[in-house]
């Protein structure tokens, strides 16, 4: 059974193309327009990964790291932000972004760090 | 002359007591050595004249008071006047001759002493010059320092270690106006003077904690042991404090180890400055993460396009994304152009200057490089520009150079003007024939050309960076050809009174070293020398004589007197609208219209102002109770008390002067030789009173009193300290 992938994200632009990448590497893609949805998709049907950005309305990415903090069983997370600053990068993983990638970014390194990060190699150096 | 009088009575008391013992022993006399016989023949023949006798008794004791008064006068009377007209010489300095009245011997004695006075004058004019002479270099460097102190566009404020200013610049006295909370009537007075706390500014705890930084560097013998804190104002100013302390020098042996004696703080309001910064901040970041995302958008759509796999509609899709994306980026960034043209661009370092300098500086450089009459027009108030001199007068020049060699003019016109909160400046040619109006146009974009040299930037570039603009104007019927030039204004960014720049005629009061001593926190008000006092002299003018039956004071003055010095730059001077009517045989005395009065603040609004701008100093007024009486009727009113001490030269004087008879405030003027400039207005009278308590002090220290506990003990006893106004 194929490796289950939710995309986080408002914007539509991004989101063809991820929902394309990641299809087209096997895996099973749903997607969620803002970190609401994100959560209410992720305690129906756990992913095994989630592709979260940062900045969404309503619930934002960091609000929703901070609540799959306390989950026993959580899927692993890459953040995708526009926001660049250490100091982000730093809150990211902090509340247990297992990766998090800078926008713009190469699709063919965010689709190598999902496979690495599914197969357990651990994130991919940054 | 009370003492007088009774002294001159227990005199006569005296001889008529001694008449009578004389007689006494007279009648004793008569009666041992006359036989019974005779004896009863004198009693006999005086027995019903007894009336008579003292009748005759009391009768000769007029006489010999009339003799007594005429020596007393003579011999005791006119010794004691001149023994108080001398004093008065001795400690005012006062050189007018004394009136000589009295016995021959004590005329003499005046004659000596107006001549002792002479020579007395004559060294002091001799030791003064010699004076004068040594302090010439050391008052043209304190001269120097104050100058360039006041001119100084850096709010400077020199402190004691108790936080007591005891110099500060113009400057600084603006920035503080702001943070009055009552500048309408105080100008921020209450919180910039000599002496005053430094601590009702700045927190006394960001002071303290910045003088131990300081003073823990300069034990380690740092290079320059500043400290620099960010204050807020209740009014949410943002302030760089920079602190450098003053050292003790070798004549202040340090105390406990003290290495400082003072410190200087250099006060900035980055308000502006950080909102600036912030917004340019906020815009760039903006930017940056919508730049991300569309170009994060952007660029995964082209990889996946590069996928031969990838199907017609998706294809389509992707191609939209990137369509929408590059539009969207490129709205953002003209939108982000539009917005944020000003806050983006570099603060290039613009200086105030006075528009007439400017004029002057660049007509003065055209006239020299190019041969040309330059005439300056300039309005009589100042404005002020902010502005590089350098480079504008290079545009100038530059501008000036092309129309020289095209139109082949022999004169120019510089004009400047304020308009619509910003300056024009106008470059004109009036007496030229016709030119080429596109070519001129092109002067202000190309390269500047300045002796022979061309420079990197154009016209153009120079006014951007002032955020200004300039163009030309072809000739009108109103205005000749010419350049306009619209440069920024110092005023509206700085809040500087272009007023308050003005060269003042005298120094300005801005420093007082003696207040590098330190107040003495261990001894209680009562106890200090009066010399070491600050004092608020005051003076009110009222609608009337019965502040208790409803009048009301229509003016307030008052001056400071910090370390026995009158500082007459630090006055409070404020009309006050009575909200009652003014009686007219009072506006003859104090000249106050109730048309003055009209739209002035009222006593609610005055009395807490000036309150604050007396805070921690002794209250003075002549005939105080009344003064006295006029504020705290309103005190029911206003909430606002004065409990500080209370002085009153009119008791000062009777004390320091008790033969003189008059002790009012024109008597005491005449008697030390003041003149005063606005009597019956309060800050005139209040003048002159400070300058009466000036002079009072070394009299009061004469007899003996020198604190505060004393003058205010002394004052009690005086007859004059009875009057009450109910």
């Amino acid at each position: 059974m194929s490796l289950k992938i939710l995309i986080a994200d408002d914007e539509p632009n991004i989101v063809i193309s991820l929902e394309y990448l990641m299809k087209r590497e096997g895996f099973q893609v749903s997607v969620a327009r803002d970190g609401a949805e994100a959560l209410a998709m992720i305690a129906d049907d756990p992913p095994d990964l989630l592709l979260l950005d940062a900045m969404m309305p309503n619930v934002d990415g960091f609000e929703v790291l901070q609540t799959l903090q306390g989950q026993p069983e959580r899927p692993k997370v890459i953040m995708l932000t526009a926001k660049g600053r250490e100091s982000d990068v730093e809150k990211g993983r902090a509340l247990g972004a297992d990766d998090y990638v800078v926008k713009p970014f190469s699709t063919g390194e965010l689709v190598e760090r999902v496979r690495r990060l599914l197969s357990d190699d651990g994130p991919a150096p940054a | 002359m009370k003492s007088l009088q009774t002294r001159l009575w227990l005199a006569v008391a005296l001889v008529g007591l001694v008449c009578l013992a004389w007689l006494g022993v007279a009648a004793g006399l008569l009666y041992t050595v006359l036989a019974p016989e005779d004896w009863q023949t004198v009693t006999g023949a005086l027995g019903g004249r007894a009336g008579l006798l003292l009748f005759l008794w009391a009768g000769a004791l007029i006489p010999v008071h009339a003799a007594l008064r005429g020596l007393l006068e003579r011999y005791v009377a006119a010794p004691a006047r001149l023994a108080d007209e001398a004093r008065l010489r001795l400690e005012t300095g006062d050189s007018r001759p004394i009136e000589p009245l009295g016995s021959k011997e004590t005329r003499e004695l005046t004659g000596i002493v107006n001549r002792a006075i002479e020579q007395r004058d004559t060294l002091l004019c001799q030791m003064d010059n010699r004076i004068q002479e040594a302090a010439r270099q050391t008052e043209q460097e304190k001269a120097r320092l104050a100058a360039l102190m006041s001119e100084l566009t850096k709010s400077v404020v020199v402190c004691n270690l108790d936080g007591r200013i005891l110099l500060y610049n113009q400057r600084a006295k603006l920035q503080f106006k702001r943070l009055s909370r009552q500048a309408r009537v105080t100008g921020g007075g209450e919180l910039m003077g000599l002496g005053r706390s430094i601590y009702t500014v700045i927190d006394r705890q960001l002071i303290a904690h910045a003088l131990d930084n300081v003073r823990r560097r300069l034990r380690r013998g740092a290079d320059s042991p500043s400290a620099q804190f960010v204050t807020v104002t209740d009014s949410g100013r943002l302030y760089r404090v920079q602190m450098t302390p003053v050292r003790q020098t070798g004549g202040e042996a340090p105390t406990d180890g003290e290495p400082m004696s003072g410190f200087v703080l250099l006060i900035e309001n980055i308000t502006d400055e950080l909102a600036a910064d912030e917004k340019k901040s906020r815009l760039l970041n903006e930017l940056t993460e919508a730049s991300r995302g569309s170009l994060a958008n952007t660029r995964a759509a082209i990889e996946i396009l590069d996928d031969p796999d990838v199907d017609g509609e998706l294809r389509e899709k992707l191609m939209q994304v990137i369509r929408d994306e590059v539009q969207g980026l490129s709205e953002r960034l003209t939108r982000l152009q539009s917005q944020s043209t000003s806050a983006l661009q570099s603060r290039w370092p613009l200086e105030d200057m006075l528009a007439s300098d400017l004029l002057d500086l660049a007509g003065q450089r055209i006239e020299a490089s190019l041969s040309l009459a330059v005439d300056r027009h300039c309005p009589e108030t100042p404005i002020w520009l902010k502005v590089d001199s350098y480079s504008l007068t290079q545009g100038l020049l530059h501008l000036a150079g092309r129309l020289h060699q095209a139109l082949a003019i022999d004169r120019l016109r510089l004009t400047i003007s304020e308009l619509d909160g910003r300056a024009r400046l106008e470059l004109c040619w009036p007496n030229a024939g016709p030119h080429n109006g596109q070519a001129s146009a092109r002067w202000i974009d190309e390269p500047m050309q300045v002796d022979g040299l061309t420079l990197p930037d154009s016209v153009e570039q120079v006014l951007e960076r002032h955020r200004g603009s300039c163009w030309l104007s072809m000739p009108a019927s109103t205005e000749p050809a010419g350049f306009r030039l619209r440069l920024p204004l110092a005023v509206p960014a700085e809040e500087v009174s272009a007023v308050s720049f003005e060269h003042h005629e005298t120094r300005p009061e801005f420093y007082d070293f003696d207040l590098f001593a330190r107040d003495h926190h261990d001894r209680c008000l009562e106890d200090r020398p009066l010399t070491e006092l600050n004092f608020s002299v005051f003076d009110t003018e009222t609608t009337g004589l019965d502040p208790a039956g409803g009048d009301r004071i229509i003016q307030i003055g008052a001056v400071r007197i910090v370390n026995g010095r009158l500082l007459e730059r630090e006055c409070f001077d404020q009309l006050v609208d009575p909200e009652r009517s003014i009686p007219r045989l009072g506006q003859a005395i104090h000249g106050i219209s109730p048309d003055m009065v009209r739209g002035q603040p009222t006593i609610r609004e005055v009395l807490p102002a000036f309150h604050a701008w007396c805070a921690d100093t002794v209250l003075v007024a002549h005939n105080a109770a009344f003064d006295m009486k006029c504020l705290s009727v309103q005190s029911p009113g206003t909430g606002i008390e004065f409990r500080q001490p209370v002085l009153d030269t009119l008791l000062l004087s009777a004390v320091a002067q008790e033969n003189q008879e008059r002790h009012n405030l024109d008597d005491l003027a005449e008697r030390f030789g003041l003149t005063n400039l606005g009597r019956h207005t309060a800050i005139g009278d209040a003048m002159v009173t400070a300058e009466i308590f000036v002079k009072l002090l070394p009299l009061l220290a004469d007899k003996g009193i020198t604190t505060l506990g004393q003058a205010l003990e002394a004052s009690k006893k005086t007859y004059y300290a009875r009057i009450d106004y109910g």
